[in-house]
């Protein structure tokens, strides 16, 4: 990549905005999972008892409702960054784009 | 020989822990069904060999499809990947075995792939070529990390392949009533084909194909299983707790995850191993941009999460079906035949009859060729890429990089086979572990550190990449797996059987010691490089694109 134009992208506001917003979005999202996801497996650890509660007067328990939603909301925040991401960010992208065409 | 099939894939790492899922070897008359449905799979995936050789011309199309993948077909690709023989067979023994825990495994897999999406996918697909090599080559030194990085690929590829060799030797021997050399041979030859004449277009679609089959085939089980019991997952898992001996110990969390060390160093091995498996990495260069490299990880991670759902039902329904009076026939001398993992083959049986069974049988040995395709041209691509084309002649041209990847794959064709006969007896569960500790502390370091750091040079990257790799192995071999079960050691020098926590910390430590020591002007050059590293990342300006590289 030449000089000329990394120095551009650089100065454009824009790509500073693309990354804040895409650094924000995927480490906030990153973190969510993480801590879900520990949160879960230190439960399985240290204090599985808790899973082992049953739902109503049934034999099923939270621990399978609670490894569903681990499932659902995992896709989900895919789905969110994503959306973002292949919306907003391609967009800003598609400016920097514009901007600097004339150098690239 | 034991808990092979359980070893066949990601989730193996730690599936040895699951006590008795004895897969044992006995030969049993053929199959027919299940042989004319494999010769059927067989046939289909031979005829797109040979439509994908026609279009299989430039180093692109042979190491990527070209960049041609839609989003939506490597999502599937992706998912095929993950859907190994192990974790369809595997996981729904485990359930089978002991209930709830089986699902623990299924969730830390799926786990992996938001975090690979926010961190890696796109830029992947936006700085990389043809291997995720490339990406940690593009600023450093080409020489040392494309050596480096070329061995661990090679060193995790080689070690999951004998696995997956021994495991489809094993299937075959029980779902066909082959003998098991002709078994590994005959997937070795297979694999040849594929991967040689197909490349990564005919690699990606017979993963497809494979994936449509398996997902329609375990959809069917799961509706047959539900429909027994109106539908109702509680009227199931009644039934399975009067079934099973263990009762309503079933339905909770068990023994498989002990204490917290163990617990997050399984959670490490778990995400970032998946995060530094070069087969399954490659995937994001078959796509044109770093837009269809996100939908795909959202289809892939939709698909793999429905895939462990209906794999829960599947293995509560084998509890049911196979301790009842249907499920007698199954048994021999009073244990499953063919071992645990063999439950979800049951009960095809159970619920679909012979047709059926052969379906299963056939998508199941279809699952290891896909998976063991799909290894041997990310080891080809290691070995043509980054040391033939990058190392050893920089000067080669397109046509002697493919040659050389096709006589490469050729010799991983026969090291497989060779291997995986040596091996037959031999206990494989240390070699996954291996694989799963060495993607997560020698190649995820570096290739997320050379993403993410600025400040990291060659010589870091070079000497971190080494500990990490010798901390894994050192620590598997002295761990309770290798030190105990194979050497027959007392006690295990290194209490834990998952290395990852430490030799990953490890990798991490040494990669920033030896970069920010490093004071040379090579490290200014490289630390200067990573603005435009980093917009390219970002951005995608300057990336490969879709058809021309």
């Amino acid at each position: 990549m030449k000089d000329e134009l990394v120095e551009r992208i650089e100065n454009n506001p824009k790509y500073d905005e693309l990354v804040s917003k895409k650094n924000s979005l995927g480490i906030k999202l990153g973190i969510f999972v993480l801590v879900m996801f520990y949160a879960y497996i230190l439960t399985i650890a240290f204090n599985k008892e808790i899973l082992a509660t049953k739902i109503g007067d049934g034999v099923t328990t939270i621990a399978f409702p609670i490894a569903l939603a681990i499932l659902i909301i995992s896709f989900l925040t895919t789905l969110v960054y994503v959306k973002k991401a292949n919306g907003e960010f391609e967009d800003l992208i598609n400016d920097i784009k514009d901007d600097v065409k004339d150098v690239m | 020989m034991f808990k092979i099939l359980a070893l066949l894939s990601i989730f193996a790492v730690s599936v040895f822990a699951a006590g008795d899922a004895n897969f044992e070897a006995t030969q049993r008359e053929l199959n027919i069904p299940a042989i004319i449905m494999f010769f059927i799979f067989v046939g289909a995936t031979l005829g797109i060999t040979y439509w994908a050789a026609k279009k299989t011309k430039s180093a692109s199309d042979f190491y990527t499809a070209g960049g041609g993948i839609s989003g939506f077909q490597n999502g599937m690709a992706i998912a095929g990947d993950y859907m190994s023989a192990a974790s369809f067979l595997g996981i729904s023994g485990l359930v089978y075995l002991s209930g709830y825990d089986g699902l623990i495994y299924a969730v830390g897999f799926l786990v992996g792939w938001p975090v690979i999406l926010f961190l890696l996918a796109e830029r992947l697909r936006n700085l990389g070529k043809f291997t995720f090599t490339d990406i940690a080559a593009f600023r450093l030194g080409q020489k040392e990390i494309r050596t480096l990085a070329a061995f661990g690929s090679l060193a995790v590829v080689t070690l999951y392949l004998i696995a997956q060799m021994v495991g489809s030797g094993k299937l075959i021997q029980v779902l066909f009533g082959l003998e098991y050399e002709y078994a590994v041979l005959l997937v070795g030859v297979m694999m040849i084909i594929y991967v040689t004449f197909g490349g990564m277009l005919a690699t990606t679609w017979v993963q497809i194909i494979k994936a449509v089959l398996l997902l329609s085939g375990v959809s069917f089980m799961g509706f047959m299983v539900l429909s027994h019991f109106g539908f109702s997952f509680e009227a199931l898992a009644t039934k399975a707790v009067e079934s099973h001996e263990k009762g309503q110990a079933i339905m909770a969390p068990g023994g498989f995850i002990s204490d917290p060390i163990s617990a997050i160093s399984l959670g490490l091995a778990l995400m970032l191993g998946t995060a530094g498996l070069p087969h399954v990495l490659m995937r994001f260069f078959t796509v044109g941009n770093a837009k269809e490299a996100r939908k795909s990880v959202v289809y892939a991670t939709g698909f793999i999460g429905y895939f462990y759902l209906v794999i829960a039902v599947i293995g509560l329904g084998a509890i049911v079906f196979l301790n009842s009076d249907a499920g007698a026939q199954y048994f021999v001398d009073g244990k499953l035949f063919g071992g645990n993992n063999m439950a979800a083959i049951h009960l095809s049986h159970i619920v679909g009859g012979n047709i059926f069974l052969g379906f299963i049988s056939a998508v199941a040995f279809a699952t290891i060729l896909a998976v063991v395709a799909g290894l041997t041209l990310a080891g080809a691509s290691a070995i043509s890429h980054d040391l033939y084309a990058s190392v050893i002649n920089p000067n080669a041209t397109e046509e002697q990089e493919i040659r050389v990847s096709k006589i490469a794959v050729i010799v991983i064709g026969i090291v497989g086979v060779v291997l995986g006969i040596a091996f037959e007896q031999q206990n494989i569960a240390f070699m996954v572990g291996l694989a799963f500790a060495i993607a997560a502390s020698a190649n995820f370091p570096i290739l997320f550190l050379s993403i993410y750091w600025r400040k990291l040079t060659t010589r870091g990257a070079f000497i971190g990449g080494i500990v990490g790799l010798a901390t894994a192995v050192i620590l598997v071999v002295i761990g309770p797996i290798v030190w105990v079960q194979i050497l027959g050691n007392e006690e295990a020098l290194f209490p834990y059987k998952h290395p990852a926590l430490f030799s990953v910390t490890a990798a991490f430590i040494a990669i920033w010691f030896f970069s920010i020591t490093d004071k040379s002007q090579r490290a200014k050059d490289e630390e200067k490089a990573f603005e435009a590293q980093n917009i390219r990342a970002q951005t995608g300006f300057g990336a490969a694109g879709a058809v021309d590289h």
